[in-house]
């Protein structure tokens, strides 16, 4: 299949960026990264720049893909990512535009690729249990529901490749925030340090200039792992409740 | 040279214990003196750092992703075993002991095993506290399921992302130790050299991937976490950018490399089905214990089959082969992965395969489809329920355990595995080979350790499923924390290491010059075409089967394409920008190296164990015939100076507390 691509170009962080057409034939089995590969080896053979983008597990686990493929983060398909996103989705002929994620917390690094390191700083804001190597009881001590394990499960499976706050016009990134504190809140080892850990990744994510959330749930139509909004409702629980009983700051 | 792996005396049950409590200590104080680098932020090396950090040293740690959390490990689906015993179905630390030598074809140190297994309960329970969410049963407890090569329910799960939960909970304990400011983290920096000075590895130089900036970073100690090298087969289920430049470059200043032919191949992935096919996908081995493998009887089903006339659900079950049962009744499906592999691989090579390159098998659940639909409909008190609803029912149980997985079947085959038996074939998946380590987990270089997949240590010639996230785990929690100490109480008195003295001048400007020589080298070729002819050379003579006659082609393959990569590379760009194509060239540099050194592994080794099978020693069933009185060693090789032949040392491996016996799943 031959396909008209429309990819965003940026030599670096300072560079205003632009976007550039290539032609590319792909076939329907290839994955959309793959057809990206075939891109660059042509890009590659004629002595030109390949397209730099993130990627690595290709199975979509490891949340190191992005890309917004026309106007949609990790492109038409629900549920999934780009890495696993197939060609047999694109129609012969059919114009693809290729943008990075774009966020004021996500600065382009170069071409597709942007700096996500905002996550990890909320993360390390709070989102953990403060418990050191050797102090644990025995697994079983604590007996944890089937259905709240599950739940704690579904909000742990983010990826977190920030889909969400692609996918939010405030670039909100209430949805990953909410995804860890539900993880943790709902699970007994991680109730103790609940309200704490809502208040100060809440505080991190302002900090980092992520938007408000207006309740819009694009970020749960996009992700590609299903995160419900539900956990949003949670973390505003968690944080109100905070305001009012938390005398730590 | 006659390599000792410094295990402590003593009954075996008794050693590790013995030993923790007679090592030299750091004292807190001195602790807050020492800088420890962590190179890699996966299971192994994220505990590492956590842990490290909470005991007081300074830890830099190093990873040449966006985030720590991005490390392959991630993707590890089916389990992690532990012998809790919680089934209470007779398992016990030495029968994890037990099956871990078996399953590596006593091909691994006793010792390092052995203390694998202890630590293995402390994993659980260090990982619940974390708040890793494990499937739980309906009373609370955790739960566990099957995985090949044993007879006990030990492996623990989080569906079918154990290594996702796994490693954030590792990932998490790493962020709070960086809040607390123990941990300095620096993401998207790749390791290009270990730095020695007076014989120690007391730093290493990266490169910042962003910026392209060469950096010196000093340590009294450097931990290795940095996987496995799987990708050398370019296909493989690694990650893309997993690679063995970290190891290979320890190598190249004097570190050992430890069975680098010993090869996992993966019995249950998704067929290769195209040439620009950039990677393979695993589907869990836990599929295998609901799913059955077999293959068409007739020829000539078979061949309806590959040229899409008949589908495998059409075959009547008089006319499959379910060959592993067959085979292995004592364990059938649940044989070990080398095992599968390989009999797969018979029977594809027969003429049975059922994909259209005839390189696939079927994994079938309509039988466990059958089996849940039948229990759940009888504890839903439904009486005489249609063959559709046991279906429906049946089918709900095993989107449950496996819907994952199917899904992601699906989106990448584009069929239905509920309606339509999976396709699966053996796929390159891990390396039991890695550096050189002794008890402690150092290397033959001071103050150098590995840790995970990237040593060598406790996996002999095959590595059982559910084993490397132990394994990766027990070495960054339990094992490293104490280690390290036996080498850095003997360096409190060693003040910071300057980077500016001329080791880390002759390392950086070594780096500097090897990344220009691959700017200016003006070739044609990409790197990741180079890639892709090395993977294929490896497959073909280095994979499942290998033979002297193939091995020594393969060596001289390799070398020519070596030469054509020096003469013919390019890679656009600069070194001063984000460029991933001279990451791609410096990572395929030492594959090429790394691939010539497996074949001579694979040559070297006159025998066949695990994933290393030599067709020319067989029994004449097919199975893999061992030769413990001339092959009962670790290979060790050091190759500092790639101009002359790498040179082999060896590990004696002695069993005191197992017998040595032919491997039989029967």
């Amino acid at each position: 299949m031959k396909l008209n691509l429309k990819i965003w170009r940026q030599k670096n962080a300072k560079d205003k960026g632009h976007f550039e057409n290539y032609k590319v034939v792909a076939n329907e089995h290839m994955s959309f990264l793959e057809m990206l590969d075939v891109l660059n080896e042509e890009l590659i053979s004629s002595q030109k720049e390949p397209v730099a983008f993130d990627h690595d597990c290709r199975e979509g686990i490891c949340g190191t893909c992005s890309l917004v493929i026309n106007g949609q983060p990790h492109g038409p398909m629900n549920g999934t990512t780009t890495c696993q996103l197939h060609m047999r989705h694109f129609k012969e002929g059919e114009t693809v535009v290729i943008e990075p994620f774009r966020a004021k917390a996500f600065p382009v690094l170069k071409d597709l690729v942007v700096d996500r390191s905002a996550f990890d700083r909320i993360i390390q804001a709070g989102g953990y249990v403060s418990v050191d190597t050797g102090q644990a009881p025995d697994g079983n001590t604590v007996p944890i529901g089937k259905e709240v394990a599950g739940k704690a499960f579904e909000a742990a499976a983010c990826i977190g490749c920030g889909a969400c706050v692609a996918a939010c016009p405030n670039s909100s990134a209430m949805l990953f925030v909410s995804a860890k504190v539900s993880h943790l809140a709902l699970l007994p080892q991680g109730q103790v340090e609940s309200k704490k850990r809502a208040q100060s990744m809440v505080h991190q994510m302002d900090e980092e200039g992520f938007g408000m959330c207006s309740n819009i749930t694009a970020c749960e139509a996009e992700c590609p792992k299903g995160i419900s909004v539900e956990n949003i409702a949670r973390l505003n629980r968690e944080y109100i409740s905070a305001s009012f009983s938390s005398t730590e700051k | 040279m006659e390599l000792n792996g410094n295990v402590p005396t003593g009954p075996l049950a008794e050693k590790w214990t013995k030993y923790k409590s007679s090592m030299p200590l750091v004292s807190p104080d001195n602790k807050r003196r020492l800088d420890v680098i962590v190179v890699g932020t996966g299971l192994a090396g994220a505990a590492a750092a956590a842990s490290m950090g909470e005991l007081g040293y300074n830890v830099k740690c190093f990873t040449f992703h966006d985030s720590p959390r991005r490390a392959h490990s991630i993707a590890a689906q089916g389990g992690i075993n532990a012998a809790k015993n919680y089934k209470n179905d007779g398992d016990s630390v030495y029968r994890l002991f037990y099956d871990t030598i078996k399953g590596g074809d006593y091909r691994a140190r006793e010792g390092n095993v052995h203390r694998l297994a202890e630590v293995s309960v402390d994993i659980i329970d260090q990982c619940v506290a974390q708040g890793v969410p494990f499937a739980r049963e309906y009373g609370g407890m955790l739960d566990n399921r099957s995985f090949g090569g044993t007879q006990v329910q030990r492996t623990f799960y989080a569906r079918g992302q154990t290594g996702q939960q796994l490693l954030i909970g590792a990932y998490q304990s790493l962020s709070r130790q960086i809040s607390l400011g123990k941990v300095t983290m620096y993401n998207r920096h790749e390791m290009l050299d270990v730095v020695l000075v007076e014989g120690k590895a007391r730093g290493i130089i990266t490169r910042n991937l962003v910026t392209g900036k060469l950096e010196r970073h000093s340590a009294h100690a450097v931990v290795l976490a940095t996987g496995g090298y799987g990708n050398v087969f370019y296909l493989s289920t690694n990650a893309m950018t997993c690679n063995v430049t970290a190891a290979w470059r320890a190598v190249r200043r004097g570190a050992y490399m430890a069975n680098p032919c010993y090869t996992q191949i993966h019995p249950t992935c998704i067929p290769q089905y195209g040439d620009y096919q950039s990677k393979l996908t695993l589907m869990s081995e836990s599929l295998r214990n609901d799913g059955r493998v077999w293959v068409p009887k007739k020829l000539e089903d078979a061949e309806a089959i590959r040229q899409g006339k008949r589908m495998g659900k059409d075959i009547p079950e008089a006319d499959r082969d379910y060959y592993l049962e067959r085979r292995y009744p004592a364990f059938g499906n649940l044989v070990p992965r080398d095992v599968a592999s390989r009999a797969a691989k018979v029977e594809c090579d027969k003429g049975h395969g059922i994909v259209p390159t005839g390189l696939g098998v079927y994994l079938d659940f309509a039988d466990a489809i059958q089996r849940y639909g039948k229990t759940k409909a009888h504890s839903s008190n439904i009486e005489n329920p249609s063959a559709q609803q046991i279906w429906d029912l049946g089918k709900a149980v095993v989107e449950e355990k496996y819907g994952n997985l199917f899904e992601m079947y699906e989106k990448i085959t584009g069929e239905d595995p509920y309606t339509n038996p999976m396709k699966i074939y053996p796929a390159v998946h891990y390396t039991m080979g890695g550096l050189w380590v002794d008890y402690n987990l150092q290397t033959n270089i001071p103050g150098l350790f590995a840790l995970g997949e990237c040593n060598f240590s406790d996996h002999g010639a095959n590595r059982l499923g559910a084993s490397a996230l132990m394994q990766g785990l027990a070495d960054g929690y339990f094992v490293i924390p104490y280690t390290i100490g036996s080498f850095l109480a003997n360096e409190i008195r060693t003040p910071k290491l300057d980077t500016a003295s001329p080791a880390f001048e002759e390392a950086e400007n070594a780096v500097r010059e090897r990344l220009t020589g691959f700017i200016s080298n003006g070739g044609k070729q990409s790197a990741e075409s180079f890639h892709r002819r090395l993977g294929k050379i490896m497959w073909e003579y280095c994979g499942m089967g290998r033979s002297a006659e193939g091995l020594t082609k393969a060596r001289r393959l390799i070398q020519d394409l070596k030469a054509e990569f020096y003469a013919d590379l390019y890679v656009p760009g600069s070194m001063d920008e984000y460029n991933p194509e001279l990451e791609k060239a410096t990572r395929v540099a030492d594959f090429l190296e790394l691939g010539e050194l497996m074949c001579l592994d694979a040559l070297q080794r006159e025998e066949s164990c695990g994933g290393h099978f030599r067709e020319e020693h067989q029994t004449e069933e097919g199975e893999a015939l061992r030769d413990d009185v001339n092959m009962a060693y670790v290979s060790a090789w050091g190759w500092k100076d790639t101009s002359v032949e790498p040179e082999l040392n060896k590990e004696p491996l002695i069993f005191e507390n197992i017998k040595v016996a032919a491997r039989s799943y029967k």
